[in-house]
């Protein structure tokens, strides 16, 4: 009993939801396909910052070489460029930090991931930390500039050292504050995931919390607390306000933890505005050193931690 | 027996020391922000006034405020989100929804390697982007820095949020015969909100206070310009140029810095409630 008028009714129906289902196998395609495309930008943008970095420096490389790195020299004015003094600068303030941090960071780890895992005490620290994080780099420089460096001069004096109130010894002091909260938190995290039973197994054979903690959780955990550190020394030597305010800015090559130095981050801030040419190029040059360096240590940071929290 | 006695007492002797010392070393973690907060606090509260927040002006100048550095950091702070959060969120699902393969396995080192460059490098590159060509320092400069500060951020809290949302329901969606593009929009997205929202403000909190990438892009400037394509002053360009002034100068530095402290202290603490309040329990 079709008539023909009711056919081609059907058919007109069919036709439209076809289109209809088309249009959205469209949406969704081109969907899938956005979400890809802001990946592919994002590989993209690393690859450009890269090759735009590599590229900038050719000049400088070409003309220094190796020798760039080992040579002391640094004089803008005659197209003289070494940056030995401020390898020197960043490796001594970042180790100096590490060293100033690791007890702090380890007590705040072993406090709130083993005795004080809730609790007033333990969220009130835990905040402390978390505010300490978000404070921008240049309010540690300023507090740095005008409170810490004429209170290390009178600290110092106690001890007959002559310091001259800015220097590598408070860039470290304040790098060491800015970094304790990232390596403590993570070795947190990684020392909460040691197994309940390998602890209790230690208590029944009678050992103290002490022996708990140290022989049994912190070997357990090391690697995890290892790729925090990475991960802390990763920001320090990539900080770059704070230091620059307390680090005394000096080109001079300096191996004292008193004396005057500056970094590669400090100086990069301090001359790329008004550099051209050369000049240009070697700060360039220092920044894909420097960027080299923090991005190794950061990757392989994380990766550590990805692999530890697998294994369990 | 007499020996053993000892003995236990000799591990509960150290085991008593060894609290002791580890909460010393973890509650003298909490002196450095009361020493920091207070001087902030006491310094900044002294040379905030009403000029302040009303005048622009060169640094040490009489009656100079900061009213151009506000306006210019609100101004690069929302360009750089406008480019930012769309992106990261975009790239944040897809990173979610592909975990396999060796090609996510390569985007996840990207996005490490982009949180890894160092601020200043950044702002070097995006100097010689943008800067150098049109001989000319800008805002949009200083936005675009900013905005590759903020993506991996933002890309890693989305990636880690949608992570949690359940499968179960997406699959109820499909069932239902909805396209992949209302699914995410509609039903994945909205369950992670909280998170990505957090992870947006986070950002905006860790931008707002960044100067390095700033010096050689935004620059900075003595008045009040609305321009994206000229110079601008923003808050942290005010402290890292005034600090070394005294009186007037310092004054400035410290007023700017409280204002700083507040304003990215607050947004953290949004960020804090959002994230406790707004959770999508599954």
């Amino acid at each position: 009993m079709a008539s023909p008028s009711r056919n081609n009714e059907m058919q007109l129906k069919t036709e439209s939801s076809r289109k209809a289902t088309l249009h959205v196998l469209f949406f969704e395609r081109s969907f899938r396909k956005l979400l890809f495309a802001m990946v592919i930008f994002m590989i993209l943008l690393i690859g450009a910052m890269l090759i735009t970095l590599v590229v900038f420096s050719i000049p400088s490389i070409t003309k220094f070489g190796f020798s760039f790195l080992t040579g002391t020299t640094w004089d803008p004015a005659n197209d003289q460029f070494g940056a030995f003094s401020f390898v020197v600068g960043t490796l001594m303030t970042s180790i100096l930090s590490l060293a100033f941090s690791i007890p702090f960071s380890m007590s705040v780890a072993i406090f709130l991931g083993e005795y004080f895992t809730s609790g007033t005490l333990s969220s009130v620290l835990n905040s402390a930390l978390e505010l300490l994080a978000g404070i921008p780099s240049i309010i540690y420089g300023i507090v740095g500039f005008f409170i810490l460096n004429p209170f290390l001069i009178q600290l110092l004096k106690v001890f007959h050292i002559q310091y001259a109130g800015v220097g590598i010894f408070s860039a470290a002091f304040l790098l060491a504050i800015m970094i304790i909260p990232y390596s403590a938190s993570i070795a947190r995290e990684v020392i909460q995931l040691v197994p309940n039973d390998l602890k209790e197994a230690a208590y029944s054979l009678g050992a103290t919390r002490y022996e708990v903690v140290t022989k049994i959780m912190i070997p357990y955990s090391m690697s995890g607390i290892f790729a925090g550190i990475l991960l802390s020394f990763g920001r320090a030597l990539g900080e770059t306000m704070a230091v620059t305010m307390v680090v005394g800015n000096s080109s001079q090559l300096n191996w004292s933890v008193f004396g005057l130095g500056d970094t590669i981050a400090s100086r990069i801030a301090n001359e790329f505005g008004e550099a051209f040419g050369l000049h240009l190029s070697v700060l360039v040059e220092i920044g894909l050193l420097l960027m080299i360096i923090t991005v190794f240590f950061g990757v392989l940071g994380r990766w550590i931690i990805q692999k530890t929290s697998v294994r369990d | 027996m007499i020996n053993d006695v000892k003995l236990v007492k000799r591990n509960l002797r150290k085991d008593r020391i060894f609290v002791g010392i580890i909460s010393v070393f973890s509650l003298l973690c909490v002196v450095p922000l009361i020493v920091i907060l207070y001087f902030i606090f006491v310094n900044g509260a002294s040379s905030i006034n009403w000029n302040l927040f009303t005048h622009d002006g060169g640094i040490g100048e009489e009656g100079a405020g900061i009213l151009h550095a506000i306006i210019g950091t609100t101004e690069i702070t929302l360009l750089a989100s406008l480019i930012a959060i769309p992106v990261g969120i975009l790239a944040g699902v897809w990173m979610a929804e592909n975990t396999r393969g060796k090609f996510s396995g390569f985007a996840r080192i990207v996005v490490d390697v982009m949180q890894g460059v160092p601020s200043v490098v950044l702002g070097m590159v995006v100097s010689i982007w943008i800067v150098k060509p049109f001989q000319s320092f800008s805002a949009f400069s200083g936005s675009v820095a900013l905005a590759i500060m903020m993506l991996p951020v933002v890309i890693k809290n989305t990636e880690e949020t949608l992570k949690l949302v359940p499968g179960s329901i997406k699959e109820a969606a499909y069932a239902l015969g909805l396209p992949y593009h209302r699914i995410i929009l509609k039903i994945v997205l909205p369950c992670g909100l909280s998170g990505i929202l957090t992870g947006v403000l986070v950002a905006v909190a860790r931008i707002a206070g960044e100067t390095a990438p700033l010096i050689f892009t935004a620059f900075g400037a003595n008045y009040v310009n609305l321009n994206i394509f000229k110079p601008m002053e923003t808050i942290p360009g005010i402290i890292y140029k005034s600090y070394t002034f005294y009186g007037e100068g310092a004054s400035v530095a410290w007023g700017a810095s409280f204002v700083l402290v507040i304003f990215v202290l607050t947004i953290n603490l949004i960020a804090k409630v959002v994230i406790n309040r707004w959770k999508v329990k599954f």
